[in-house]
C-alpha cells in the first residue's frame, strides 16, 4: 500500500460535532498459503453521532474485513492490519491494550452480523444472551440483568417479550432473531452501531421492518451507523452517505441523493445501472461484466479498468487515487469528471 | 452445526413464527402451565426429554443404580464382609450355590455372594475416578489447545501421539510396576495417565468447531475476554461428544482392571475385586465354574450398562439420529 491515500477521507455533512470514529488509511491483509491477499487497501473514512454512512461494494470488496478490523475479530493469522489507525474518539482502538479494547467493544462501539441464528449461542436463552451485555459491562446481577433484558426486547419490538425472554434462539423467526441481536448490540447505548449486511438473510418485508427499526433506534439515541451492504435500495432509503468500495478501496464518496442522481465512477454507475427497474420490465439487466481481480494479484493501474468501458492506456498504466470532483464529492476516477457530467 | 438444529426436531418446539405445531400454538395464548413445559427445548433438556423416552437409557440407569447403591452401601445387600476374618471356613472351599450361599463359596471357604458385593465398590470407583479425571484433563487442556492453537496445540499433538501409540494395557504395565506397591490408587493413575490423550483429541476437535462460529464472533465483538467465550460459549456447545465417548469409557476402564487384576497387575489380594475373583476363579474353571461365572456375569453387566447409556446418550444428543 501506498502512503499517498488521500487524508482528506469523507467528511460528514450532516451535523454532529466532532466525528465519533475515524478511521484512516487502514490497511489490512491475508497471509495466505496463496500469497498475500490485500483485502483493505488505506481506506478511510469518518462517522459522526447520528449519522448513517453506508459501505456499498460488491462480495469480496473488503467491507465487511474492514469492519471486522474496527471491532478486532479478524482471525490472526491468517488477518492483519498492517496499516492506519481507528480512532475512537480521537483515541487509536488498534495500540489500545486488549482489556482497552473490550471495554469500547459492545459498550461504545457495537455490530450486528448478517446471520442472526448462528450468532446466537444456540444453547442459552435469548434473555440470558441479552443480559449478557449488562453481567459482562455492567457487572448486573443476574435478576436485573433478565429485566433490561426484557425491556430491551419490547425496545426492539418484540411482541410479547415477557413470555418470550425465556426462548431460545431457534424458536424465533429470521426477523425476530436479527432483532434479538439488535437488541444485544444496543444493549448498552453504543454511540456507534455497525451493521454488517444486517438484511441480507431475511425476506423482503422484514428487510424493511428491520431497517425502519434501526432507523428509529438511531433517532432515538443518537448513535452513529455503518450500514454494510451490497443491497443499493436499503442504502438510497436510510444512508445520509456513502462509500463505494472496490478491490478493498473506497472509490467513491458522497452524499446518497447526490450519488444516486449522479454517479462519479464508471463502477458506481454501472452499480446504479444494474438495479432492476420496474420500467425496465421484460429486458434484460444490465450487469458488471467481467469479475472483480484477484486481490491476491492487483494490477498497477486502476483495478476496475478491465470491466470500464471508459477504460484507457492511462488507466492501464496508472492508478486514480480519491480526490475531491466537486465539493462533498471524491472520486478515484481519472475521468471523474467526465463520468459525472455524463 | 447440530447442536443449533437439535430441538427443531423435537417435540413441541420448532415454533418459529411460521409454522407453529398445534402444541406450541398455546405459548401465545398465555398458558401459564404449558409455557414451563414448552420452553424447555435447549440441547441439553430436549436431550434429556429424549432419554427418558429410551427403554436403553432406563434399563441402563436402573442396572447402574442399582450397582451404585451396591457399591456404596454392599452391607444392605450382603450380611457378611468378605475382609473379615471368620467368614471363610476352608471346610466350605470350592462349594457350589446352595439355599445357604447364594452363589457359592470360593476356594477359601468365603460366602462368594459377598465377594461379589463386595468387588462393586472397586469396579465402580476406578472407572468413575479414572474417566472423571481423564475427562477434566482432557478438556481443559484440549480447550487450551483447540482454542489457542499455537505451540501448545502442537505440543499437545506429539504428546498424544506418543500415548497412541502405546496399547492401553501394554502401558499399564508398564506403568504399574514402577508402583513398589499396587493398589487402588496406583491403578487409577496409570489408567489416567493412559486414558486422556483420547479425550484432549475429541475435546479438542469439537471446540475447533465451536471457535469458528458466528456467535463466538460475536461475543468476541460485543467485548467478551477469552475466558468468557471459552466458558459460555465453547464448553457448553462443545461439551456433547466427550460426555458420550467418556460414558462409554467407563465400561471400557471397568473392563481395563480386571483385565489387570486377572494378569496379577492391577489390584492385590486381600482387595476385593472382580477382576481378582475372575483371576482366581479361571484355574477352578472345570472344578467350580461358579467361582468366575459370577463375578463375569455382574462385570459384563456392568460394563455393557455403561455402553448402552453412552449410545442413548449419543441418540439422545445427535439430532440426526431421531
Amino acid at each position: 500500500m501506498t502512503s499517498t491515500a488521500p487524508r482528506t477521507a469523507v467528511t460528514p455533512q450532516v451535523v454532529g460535532g466532532a466525528p465519533l470514529l475515524e478511521v484512516d488509511d487502514l490497511s489490512v491483509e491475508f497471509r495466505t498459503d496463496y500469497g498475500v491477499v490485500k483485502a483493505v487497501n488505506g481506506i478511510s473514512y469518518t462517522l459522526a453521532a447520528g449519522e448513517t454512512l453506508a459501505i456499498l461494494g460488491e462480495s469480496g470488496c473488503g467491507k465487511s474485513v474492514s469492519a471486522q478490523a474496527i471491532m478486532g475479530i479478524l482471525d490472526t493469522p491468517p488477518g492483519y492490519v498492517t496499516g492506519g489507525q481507528i480512532r475512537f474518539r480521537g483515541d487509536d482502538l488498534l495500540t489500545m491494550t486488549s482489556k482497552q479494547q473490550r471495554d469500547v467493544r459492545g459498550e461504545e462501539i457495537s455490530i450486528i452480523f448478517q446471520d442472526a441464528l448462528s450468532s446466537l449461542n444456540p444453547v442459552f436463552t435469548v434473555g440470558a444472551q441479552i443480559g449478557e451485555m449488562f453481567r459482562r459491562h455492567r457487572g448486573t446481577s443476574r435478576k436485573d440483568a433478565k429485566v433490561a433484558a426484557i425491556e430491551l426486547m419490547e425496545k426492539v419490538r418484540i411482541p410479547s417479550a415477557r413470555e418470550r425472554v425465556n426462548d431460545f434462539p431457534h424458536q424465533f423467526s429470521g426477523g425476530m432473531r436479527q432483532r434479538v441481536m439488535i437488541a444485544m448490540a444496543i444493549a448498552l447505548d453504543p454511540a456507534v452501531l455497525i451493521a454488517d449486511e444486517p438484511t441480507t438473510a431475511l425476506d423482503v418485508t422484514v428487510q424493511a421492518q428491520i431497517m425502519d427499526l434501526l432507523a428509529e433506534l438511531q433517532q432515538e439515541t443518537g448513535m452513529g451507523l455503518i450500514l454494510i451492504t451490497h443491497d443499493l435500495g436499503v442504502v438510497g432509503e436510510i444512508a445520509d452517505r456513502i462509500a463505494v468500495m472496490y478491490a478493498g478501496r473506497i472509490v467513491e464518496t458522497g452524499a446518497t441523493d447526490a450519488i444516486f442522481t449522479a454517479p462519479a465512477m464508471p463502477y458506481t454507475e454501472g452499480l446504479m445501472a444494474s438495479i432492476a427497474r420496474v420500467d425496465q420490465k421484460g429486458q434484460r439487466l444490465n450487469p458488471i461484466v467481467g469479475a472483480p481481480p484477484d486481490l491476491a494479484r492487483l494490477p498497477d493501474g486502476c483495478p476496475f479498468q478491465p470491466r470500464c468501458p471508459r477504460a484507457t492506456d492511462l488507466c492501464l498504466a496508472e492508478r486514480p487515487t480519491l480526490r475531491e470532483v466537486v465539493p462533498g464529492r471524491q472520486s478515484a476516477c481519472h475521468y471523474a469528471e467526465e463520468v459525472l457530467g455524463a | 452445526m447440530s447442536e443449533r438444529t437439535v430441538s427443531s426436531q423435537g417435540p413441541g418446539v420448532g415454533q418459529g413464527d411460521g409454522a407453529m405445531p398445534p402444541s406450541a400454538v398455546g405459548r401465545d395464548a398465555e398458558l401459564p402451565d404449558s409455557t414451563d413445559d414448552l420452553r424447555q427445548a435447549s440441547l441439553w433438556s430436549d436431550a434429556w426429554r429424549q432419554l427418558r423416552r429410551s427403554k436403553l437409557f432406563v434399563v441402563a440407569a436402573a442396572v447402574l443404580l442399582l450397582l451404585a447403591v451396591m457399591a456404596a452401601f454392599p452391607g444392605l445387600f450382603s450380611s457378611i464382609s468378605p475382609t473379615e476374618s471368620g467368614n471363610c471356613q476352608l471346610a466350605n472351599s470350592k462349594i457350589g450355590p446352595s439355599g445357604d450361599a447364594f452363589f457359592g463359596y470360593d476356594i477359601q471357604g468365603c460366602d462368594h455372594y459377598a465377594n461379589v458385593i463386595y468387588g462393586a465398590r472397586v469396579s465402580m470407583i476406578i472407572g468413575l475416578v479414572v474417566v472423571g479425571g481423564a475427562t477434566l484433563i482432557g478438556v481443559v487442556l484440549g480447550a487450551l489447545s483447540g482454542f489457542f492453537g499455537g505451540w501448545f496445540d502442537v505440543l499437545m499433538a506429539r504428546v498424544t501421539d506418543i500415548f497412541f501409540g502405546l496399547p492401553l494395557l501394554l502401558g499399564a504395565i508398564i506403568i504399574l510396576n514402577v508402583f513398589s506397591s499396587r493398589g487402588l490408587t496406583q491403578v487409577c493413575i496409570a489408567l489416567i495417565v493412559l486414558g486422556w490423550p483420547t479425550t484432549l483429541r475429541l475435546f479438542r476437535a469439537s471446540v475447533i468447531s465451536v471457535k469458528d462460529t458466528d456467535y463466538v464472533a460475536a461475543a468476541r465483538a460485543l467485548g467478551a475476554s477469552n475466558g468468557r467465550i471459552i466458558m459460555k460459549h465453547i464448553l457448553p456447545n462443545a461439551l456433547a461428544p466427550v460426555l458420550v465417548y467418556s460414558t462409554i469409557a467407563v465400561g471400557g476402564i471397568i473392563a481395563a482392571e480386571a483385565t489387570l487384576s486377572f494378569l496379577g497387575i492391577g489390584l492385590q489380594q486381600p482387595a476385593v475385586s472382580w477382576g481378582l475373583q475372575i483371576g482366581g476363579g479361571q484355574r477352578l474353571i472345570r472344578t467350580a465354574p461358579h467361582i468366575i461365572l459370577f463375578p463375569s456375569v455382574f462385570l459384563s453387566v456392568t460394563v455393557l450398562s455403561f455402553i448402552l447409556l453412552g449410545d442413548a446418550l449419543r441418540d439422545a444428543l445427535d439430532p440426526k439420529l431421531r
